[in-house]
């Protein structure tokens, strides 16, 4: 393997990396906050995907200029973080925070099945594809291989801009301070007057709406099928879990492992591709058991 | 006292009836498995709606022997032990006459025994595994369409025929059975007819992967001349728009042997100068077919009725409801004109000769259906705003068709490259 070989291993682990990351880092946060794994975090996903490219292709089609495209996948995973995840949490999620972990569990994936469903009643099962976002941006050829801008140079930088507004967002806007507060320490939040159950509203719709942004950004590049959702929770678990709970940057930095394993395993071993996103995890879990930047937890009583 | 013997006449009149022939039922009953959830979807609900489409104008015709037709839909999607669950109470309660199953391999090979033990009569409407009738020695069970051996076969005389100089392929198919399966018939194949081909590279990226953009970066890399791919569905979608977006599909050639039914989707994404396979002789423009004006009539029907052209699996599915037709048709003339059991209309399905919406297919003795293959190479016209087939070759079925008894994986061994212009091949422009 040559040091050319070896850049466009990179540069496609990379653009790989950026879409994970964006779907993960919301399942994370709202981890972070609400102390629930969502399995329903995979039809935000779904659902972001399913509403850019079909909006999308109805629109472009009756003519409207392609830059809307971006603008659109914006407004889709807004509107599905509120209009979606907003409801879920207010009436659904908000009456079992006290029950137990399983319980929480198999609530959301419930509502996983039903998405799913609804998914088929609204699209059907014919894959939805709508690349106007991508061909816009044209391509660029490195080392003599042609990349999309889009996934090469766009994608990241998107997720650079989220990894950096979740930052900043987090510390030093006020809304950002309560979540950290929260996350940090329920009870105590609440002793000092935080309106908790609003957090976890705006958490959640944060969230559900990364997610779905993660899925907009996605249907520029891949088919929009059933069951694109399942796979995604799949390895955004993954990522998470080997990022160590609730933890924004460990999951740009799985992300990025991740990325760059699977695009070396199909140059040097394509059979073990799908296979090391969980032998990453499996490695890192087995020598530090809370994740790369998990932190022990004290056990609340 | 006068009623009972009325009653009494009639009893008696009725039992000399029905010990002469079996006695016609009110309607013949279909269950049909198809995958109507899940990514096969994209040919279980074609299928359907034009089994409804093709039962509903066989009924306005007088249904088969006078007897009007009904079906019941199984969802493959809900997994196989749901579809043998669901397939034997259609058998036992339901009491249906026949069995359509399946489109998947893998369901096709659990249901062949289960028609056994039910016997009940079961047409393999649309699977393509080779293994079921190489394997097995069925009685109730048929496959009316081809399978993937003459399939494969075809396409890589196809590309021989029309890329004699290739030097190298790569290989990207789904991780699955038909996608391992797949790759195995063709590379055996292409080893016996042209010998100094070298694989460069062979990638089974999951079952409904997203993303193809580092294999699309490796195969530009390596450049190879050809790149097979037997996805369907998502998958293949999604793999030909990455590649051509990313400009591979400039410097390497496509074969592509299930894109028929990719095509309208796919709209101009797949540029000219690509192969295309068809699963037998399917396509919505049939070079022999169009302008016959049941076939014209049936393919405006269903873009009316579905939005979208007929594909190859609502080819199979005519095929499949032709089939049973003929053969109910052939076994009340071998009944003298009275109504058949089902083991006769079992018994009728050897060596019959139907004909769906393309060319006439054979069942053989070992109940393989021979089938005739369509392939063609992508051309864009100003009528459609997707990619049609141009340069068609149709290859003689009996050709490349395992000879019946033999293994597949041993006849292809068999072959030489004389093979290649032995196989009798009509070409259509």
């Amino acid at each position: 393997m040559n040091a050319q070989l070896v850049a466009l291993a990179v540069f496609d682990g990379i653009s790989y990396a950026a879409l994970v990351f964006l779907v993960a880092v919301g399942l994370t946060l709202v981890f972070g906050v609400l102390r629930v794994l969502n399995v329903a975090h995979g039809s935000f996903y779904a659902l972001g995907a399913y509403a850019t490219a079909s909006v999308g292709g109805a629109i472009f089609a009756a003519g409207y200029a392609p830059w809307l495209a971006f603008p659109l996948m914006l407004l889709a995973a807004v509107l599905i973080g509120v209009l979606v995840g907003g409801p879920i949490e207010k009436f659904l999620l908000g009456r079992i925070y006290e029950l137990e972990d399983v319980l929480q569990i198999l609530v959301t994936f419930a509502v996983f099945m039903i998405l799913e469903d609804v998914q088929r009643l609204i699209w059907g099962g014919q894959p939805f594809f709508e690349a106007t976002a991508l061909n816009q941006l044209g391509t660029v050829t490195v080392f003599g291989i042609t990349y999309t801008v889009y996934q090469l140079i766009f994608l990241p930088v998107v997720a650079i801009v989220v990894l950096i507004g979740l930052r900043l967002g987090l510390r030093r806007t006020l809304t950002g301070r309560l979540i950290t507060a929260v996350t940090e320490d329920r009870e105590a939040a609440v002793t000092i007057g935080i309106d908790v159950e609003r957090i976890y509203l705006i958490t959640f719709i944060i969230g559900a709406s990364l997610a779905a942004f993660g899925g907009a950004l996605a249907s520029a590049t891949t088919s929009v099928v059933p069951g694109m959702g399942a796979d995604m929770i799949v390895l955004s678990f993954a990522v998470v879990a080997t990022a160590g709970l609730g933890q924004i940057e460990g999951a740009a930095v799985t992300a990025l492992l991740i990325g760059l394993g699977r695009s070396f395993a199909v140059y040097l071993w394509p059979e073990l591709e799908v296979l090391i996103p969980y032998i990453i995890m499996f490695g890192v879990l087995l020598v530090r058991p809370s994740g790369l930047f998990g932190t022990v937890q004290a056990r609340k009583i | 006292m006068k009623t009972l013997m009325i009653a009494s006449a009639m009893a008696v009149a009725l039992a000399a009836g029905s010990a002469a022939a079996a006695e016609k039922p009110d309607e013949i009953r279909l269950g049909i498995t198809a995958f109507l959830t899940g990514p096969a979807s994209v040919f279980g609900e074609p299928a359907k709606a034009a089994a409804e489409m093709m039962i509903e104008e066989m009924n306005a015709e007088g249904g088969i022997g006078g007897v009007p037709v009904s079906a019941t839909f199984v969802d493959e999607g809900a997994g196989g032990e749901a579809l043998l669950a669901e397939y034997r109470r259609l058998v036992e309660d339901v009491d249906v006459d026949a069995m359509f199953a399946s489109i998947s391999s893998g369901n096709c090979t659990k249901v062949g025994p289960l028609a056994e033990d039910l016997k009940v009569l079961n047409i393999m409407w649309d699977c393509g595994t080779q293994r079921i009738f190489e394997e097995n020695d069925f009685r109730y069970s048929f496959r009316t369409q081809a399978n993937a051996t003459p399939e494969m076969l075809a396409t890589v005389l196809y590309l021989l025929k029309t890329k004699p100089d290739f030097k190298t392929i790569a290989v990207v198919n789904q991780d699955y059975a038909w996608g391992r399966d797949s790759w195995a018939i063709f590379s055996t194949a292409l080893k016996q007819l042209k010998p100094d081909v070298e694989v460069v590279a062979e990638f089974f990226p999951k079952f409904g992967a997203p993303d193809f953009s580092t294999e699309i970066s490796r195969l530009q890399a390596l450049r190879p001349d050809v790149i097979l791919s037997t996805s369907w569905g998502g998958d293949l979608d999604t793999f030909v728009r990455q590649a051509a977006q990313r400009g591979l599909t400039n410097n390497s050639t496509l074969v592509l042997p299930l894109a028929e039914s990719s095509l309208e989707r796919l709209g101009d994404a797949l540029p000219e100068g690509h192969i295309v396979g068809t699963r037998g002789d399917h396509y919505f423009l049939h070079p022999e077919k169009t302008g016959n004006e049941d076939f014209d009539a049936f393919v405006a029907a269903f873009k009316e009725k579905t939005g979208a052209y007929p594909i190859y699996p609502v080819f199979h599915m005519s095929q499949a409801l032709a089939a049973i037709k003929a053969a109910y048709e052939k076994a009340i003339a071998a009944n003298g004109g009275d109504w058949p059991s089902r083991e006769q209309v079992v018994d009728a399905m050897a060596g019959l000769t139907f004909a769906g919406l393309g060319r006439d297919v054979t069942i053989r003795e070992d109940n393989q259906g021979v089938e005739d293959q369509l392939l063609g190479t992508t051309m864009h016209s100003d009528d459609y705003d997707f990619a049609l087939l141009g340069d068609m070759m149709m290859f003689d079925g009996d050709a490349v068709t395992t000879p019946v008894g033999q293994i597949s994986a041993d006849w292809l061994k068999t072959l030489s490259p004389d093979f290649v212009e032995s196989v009798q091949v009509e070409t259509f422009n």
